[in-house]
C-alpha cells in the first residue's frame, strides 16, 4: 500500500541523511522525498511516499520516530489529505504543435511560463494522478524533458502537523 | 570562564563524574591530550589500538551502568573505533565517543586523516554531532550523555574538528537539557499494564522471556520479586543473563539456539508469555513462523516501540523503561483481588520438570582430556560464581553462558548483537578498572584473543590483574562446528595454524602464563589463578579440539526441533 508520511525535523546537517539512511539501511521504498524548512526556520518538514505492508508502514514511523532528530510523524495518508506535486516540462512547440499545447495546457489548468520559438516550458502542479495524465496526453515525442518536485502533503481542515 | 574547547570538553567530562576515559592520541587530539595532562579527575588509560579504547568504555558501562566514553584521534583513529562503536550499538550501551576531526576550513578537502566520521558512523550509533563552533561545545557533550543514556541507551559520537578544541569561548555546564525531538517516555501506559496483568492471571501456562533491557535499567531486583510473586518459570537470554538469579528453581536456563531444552520448550508452549527487554532475536526464537504456529498471547515491555511487533506479532504492548514499569505491574498484581491459577501453574510446572528431567546440559567429561565446560564449572566453583566474566565469541562464549551460573546482573559481559571476536580482553579491562579488587576473568579462545591480543600490554601498564582462561582447542570451533553439521566436515579455514605459546607470550608482556593439559590440573591452576591477587595470569587450557556446543537448534529450524548432544546427529 502506499502511504505518505509527514515529518518535522530539527534543521541541522545531517538530518536528512539519517532519513534517507535509514530506509536504505532497512530495505524500505522511497517513491519521493521532499524537504524544505518551514515558516520556523529550525525546522524543516518532509514528505516521503512510501510504499509497504502494513507492518512495513508501521516500522517506518517508529523507525523515523526514533531518530533523535525528528520532531513528529504522521501517517497523512491514514485520513483525508491532500496531495500536490509540481513539474516542469519543456515541450516541442513548434508548427500545429504550438497551438495543440497551448490548448493541453489550458485543460490541465497549467501555465506556460516560459516561451521560446521552439518550445515551451510548462508549469503544473496537482497530484500525481494528473501530473502523470498529462504526459500521457501530450506523448513522448514532445517531450524535451521533464522535472517533478515529489509529494508535498498535508492533512484536511483541523488536522495540523505542528509542535 | 573563559576555556579553550579542548578545555571545555574536559571540564564536561568532569561535569559528568566520568572517571576514566579509554583512548589513543593522534594530531587532531593534540589539544585534547594536553587539556587532558593538566588535570587529574578524568583519568585516561591508554590502550594498543582504538577498537579496544571503545570496548573497554563499553566494557567499563556493561559492568556499572554508567556512560562510558572513548577518545580517539580523526581519520585512523575514527575508523577503528567503528567494530567497537557498532558493537555497542547492537547492545545499546551508553557511550559517548569523541573524535578528533581535522580543522573546520579542511573538511571536505580531503585533507590528511580525513574520514566522514558522521557518516561512517551514522548507522551504528543513537545519534552523531559534528560540533563546528566552540561556543556549543558544552551543549553538545551534555546533549550526548543525555542521549546515551536515556531511552534506549546507546552510544552517542561527538565529532570535534581540531580548531574548534584550539578556540575559546565562555565556559558554563547547562545544568538540563530540552529537546524537543527526543522525550523517551519511562512510565508504562497503566491501561496496558492491567491488560497484562489480567492475562498473566489468567495464564495456564505462562512464561517470562527477559532480555538486554532487563539489565540495561536494573531491573533484576523488580524482575526477581515479580517472577516470584507469580510463581511463574523464567527464562534469560544472552544478553539477559543474570537478570533473574540461575540458581533459582523458577529459572530455566538460556533460551535459543544454544539455550536449554525446558526453556526453548516453555518459550514455545507457553500460552501467555511476557517478554521484558527482550527483542525476539533469531537467535532466541528460531524461524517466526514455526514460533507463530503455536498459540499464545505475548506482552511484550519494552523502551523501544521499534522493537515492539518487529519480529513478532504482539497482543499487548507496553512502552515505558523496563523498571518502572515491573514497579507498576507488580503494584497492580498486590492489589488485585484474582491471584494465578495455581493449579494450571502445578500442572505447567509438572510439564516444565519433566523438560527438565532430559537433563540438556549433560556432557561427558573426560580423565584425558579437558573438556570446555568442566574449565567453565570449574571457573564457577573456584569464584563462588560471583566473579565478573567477559568472554568473546564462539564456543567458549556458548559454554560460558550455559555453565556459569550468573546469579546477579551487569557480572556476564558479551557481545551478543553484533557477535564482535577481541571483545573479551577490553571487555575485562573495563569491568577491572570500575571494579578494582573483585574477581575478573575472560573466557576466550586462542582465535578471539589474538583480534585484541596487544591489550596484554594495556593490562601491564595499568596492573590489572585479569585472568584469562583460554579454551583452546586451536580451532575456530564454533565455525569448525558449523562446518562439521552443516559442510559435510569441510574444515575450510577454521583452523588456528602457528599459534603462539601464549604462556610464554603473557610472560613476555609482564604477566605470568600457565599453561593447562590435564583434566587434574584445572582447578589447581584456576585456584593459583585467583590467588594472585595482583597478577594478569593467562591460563593455556589445551581443551578437546572438537566438542560441540549442545543443545542446538539449527539456524532456519523451529525451536522445539533441538540436537541435544552428539548422539542425536
Ligand atoms: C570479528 C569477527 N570475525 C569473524 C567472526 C566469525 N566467527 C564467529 S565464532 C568464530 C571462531 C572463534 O574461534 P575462537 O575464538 O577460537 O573460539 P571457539 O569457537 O573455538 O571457542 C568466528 C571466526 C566473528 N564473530 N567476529
Amino acid at each position: 500500500m502506499r502511504h505518505v508520511i509527514s515529518l518535522l525535523i530539527e534543521n541541522e546537517s545531517g538530518a536528512l541523511s539519517r532519513v534517507s539512511g535509514l530506509f536504505s539501511a532497512r530495505g524500505y521504498n522511497i517513491e519521493s522525498l521532499t524537504v524544505a524548512p518551514t515558516e520556523d526556520a529550525s525546522m524543516s518538514r518532509m514528505t516521503i511516499v512510501t510504499t509497504g505492508s502494513d507492518d512495513i508502514i508501521e516500522q517506518i514511523t517508529k523507525q523515523l520516530n526514533k531518530l533523535v532528530d525528528v520532531i513528529k510523524v504522521v501517517d497523512i495518508s491514514e485520513s483525508a489529505h491532500i496531495e500536490r506535486e509540481l513539474m516542469l516540462v519543456k515541450v516541442r512547440a513548434t508548427g500545429k504543435d504550438r497551438d495543440e499545447m497551448k490548448r493541453m495546457t489550458d485543460i490541465f489548468r497549467a501555465r506556460i511560463i516560459d516561451v521560446t520559438e521552439a518550445s515551451y516550458v510548462v508549469e503544473l502542479t496537482g497530484n500525481q494522478a494528473k501530473l502523470d495524465a498529462f504526459i500521457g496526453a501530450i506523448g513522448p515525442d514532445l517531450i524535451l524533458e521533464t522535472v517533478r518536485s515529489g509529494i508535498c502533503g498535508i492533512g484536511r481542515g483541523d488536522r495540523v502537523l505542528k509542535i | 570562564m573563559v576555556l579553550s574547547g579542548a578545555e571545555i570538553v574536559v571540564r564536561c567530562l568532569q561535569e559528568e563524574k566520568v572517571e576514566y576515559v579509554f583512548g589513543y592520541p593522534g594530531g587532531a587530539v593534540l589539544f585534547l591530550y594536553d587539556a587532558l595532562f593538566n588535570q587529574d579527575k578524568v583519568k585516561h588509560v591508554l590502550v594498543r589500538h582504538e577498537q579496544a579504547a571503545v570496548h573497554a568504555a563499553d566494557g567499563f558501562s556493561r559492568s556499572t551502568s554508567k556512560v562510558g566514553v572513548a577518545l580517539v584521534t580523526s581519520g585512523p583513529g575514527a575508523t577503528n573505533a567503528v567494530t567497537g562503536i557498532a558493537t555497542a550499538y547492537c547492545d545499546s550501551i551508553p557511550m559517548v565517543i569523541i573524535s578528533g576531526q581535522v580543522p573546520t576550513a579542511a573538511i571536505g578537502q580531503d585533507a590528511f586523516q580525513e574520514v566522514d566520521t558522521v557518516g561512517i558512523t551514522r548507522p551504528c550509533v543513537k545519534h552523531t554531532f559534528l560540533v563546528k563552533d566552540v561556543r556549543e561545545v558544552a551543549s553538545t557533550i551534555k546533549k550526548a550523555f543525555h542521549i546515551a543514556r536515556t531511552g534506549r541507551p546507546g552510544p552517542v559520537l561527538v565529532d570535534i574538528p581540531k580548531d574548534v578544541t584550539m578556540h575559546k569561548c565562555e565556559f558554563e555546564y547547562p545544568e538540563d537539557i530540552v529537546m524537543r525531538s527526543y522525550n523517551p517516555v519511562t512510565k508504562g501506559h497503566q491501561g496496558q499494564i492491567r491488560k497484562a496483568v489480567q492475562l498473566l492471571l489468567e495464564a495456564r501456562r505462562p512464561m517470562i522471556y527477559t532480555g538486554g533491557g532487563a539489565i540495561l535499567s536494573d531491573a533484576a531486583e523488580q524482575l526477581t520479586r515479580l517472577t516470584r510473586l507469580l510463581g511463574m518459570p523464567i527464562t534469560n537470554t544472552l544478553m539477559g543473563l543474570g537478570g533473574y538469579p540461575a540458581s533459582d528453581r523458577q529459572y530455566l536456563g538460556m533460551p535459543g539456539m544454544h539455550g536449554t531444552y525446558e526453556a526453548n520448550m516453555a518459550m514455545h508452549y507457553s500460552d501467555v508469555l511476557l517478554a521484558i527487554g527482550a527483542r525476539f532475536d533469531d537467535r532466541v526464537i528460531g524461524n517466526p513462523d514455526h514460533f507463530a504456529e503455536e498459540p499464545r498471547k505475548i506482552i511484550h515491555l519494552d523502551i523501544d516501540p521499534s522493537s515492539i511487533s518487529k519480529r513478532v506479532k504482539v497482543d499487548v504492548p507496553i512502552v515505558g523503561d523496563v523498571r518502572e514499569v515491573l514497579e507498576q505491574m507488580i503494584q497492580q498484581i498486590e492489589s488485585a483481588p484474582a491471584r494465578p491459577n495455581a493449579d494450571a501453574l502445578e500442572s505447567w510446572w509438572k510439564q516444565i520438570d519433566d523438560w527438565r528431567s532430559r537433563d540438556c546440559m549433560k556432557y561427558r567429561n573426560s580423565d584425558e582430556i579437558i573438556k570446555p565446560q568442566f574449565v567453565v564449572q570449574k571457573l564457577w566453583e573456584v569464584t563462588g560464581g560471583d566473579a565478573i566474566i567477559t568472554s568473546d565469541v564462539g564456543q567458549h562464549q556458548m559454554w560460558a553462558a550455559q555453565y556459569y551460573r550468573f546469579d546477579k546482573p551487569r557480572r556476564w559481559l558479551n557481545s551478543g548483537g553484533l557477535g564482535t571476536m577481541g571483545v573479551g580482553l577490553p571487555y575485562a579491562m573495563g569491568a577491572q578498572l570500575a571494579h578494582p579488587g573483585a574477581p575478573v576473568a575472560c573466557i576466550t579462545g586462542e582465535a578471539s584473543i589474538q583480534m585484541n591480543i596487544q591489550e596484554l600490554s594495556t593490562c601491564k601498564q595499568f596492573r590489572l590483574p585479569i585472568k584469562i582462561c583460554n579454551l583452546n582447542n586451536r580451532f575456530l570451533g564454533m565455525v569448525r562446528q558449523w562446518q562439521q553439521l552443516f559442510h559435510g566436515g569441510r574444515y575450510s579455514e577454521s583452523y588456528m595454524d602457528s599459534l603462539p605459546d601464549f604462556a610464554k607470550l603473557a610472560e613476555s608482556y609482564g604477566h605470568i602464563g600457565l599453561r593447562v593439559d590435564k583434566p587434574g590440573d584445572v582447578e589447581g591452576a584456576l585456584r593459583e589463578a585467583f590467588a594472585r591477587k595482583d597478577d594478569l595470569v593467562f591460563l593455556d587450557f589445551q581443551v578437546d579440539r572438537t566438542e560441540n556446543v549442545y543443545p542446538m537448534v539449527q539456524g532456519g529450524k523451529g525451536l522445539t526441533d533441538m540436537i541435544l548432544s552428539a548422539e542425536d546427529l
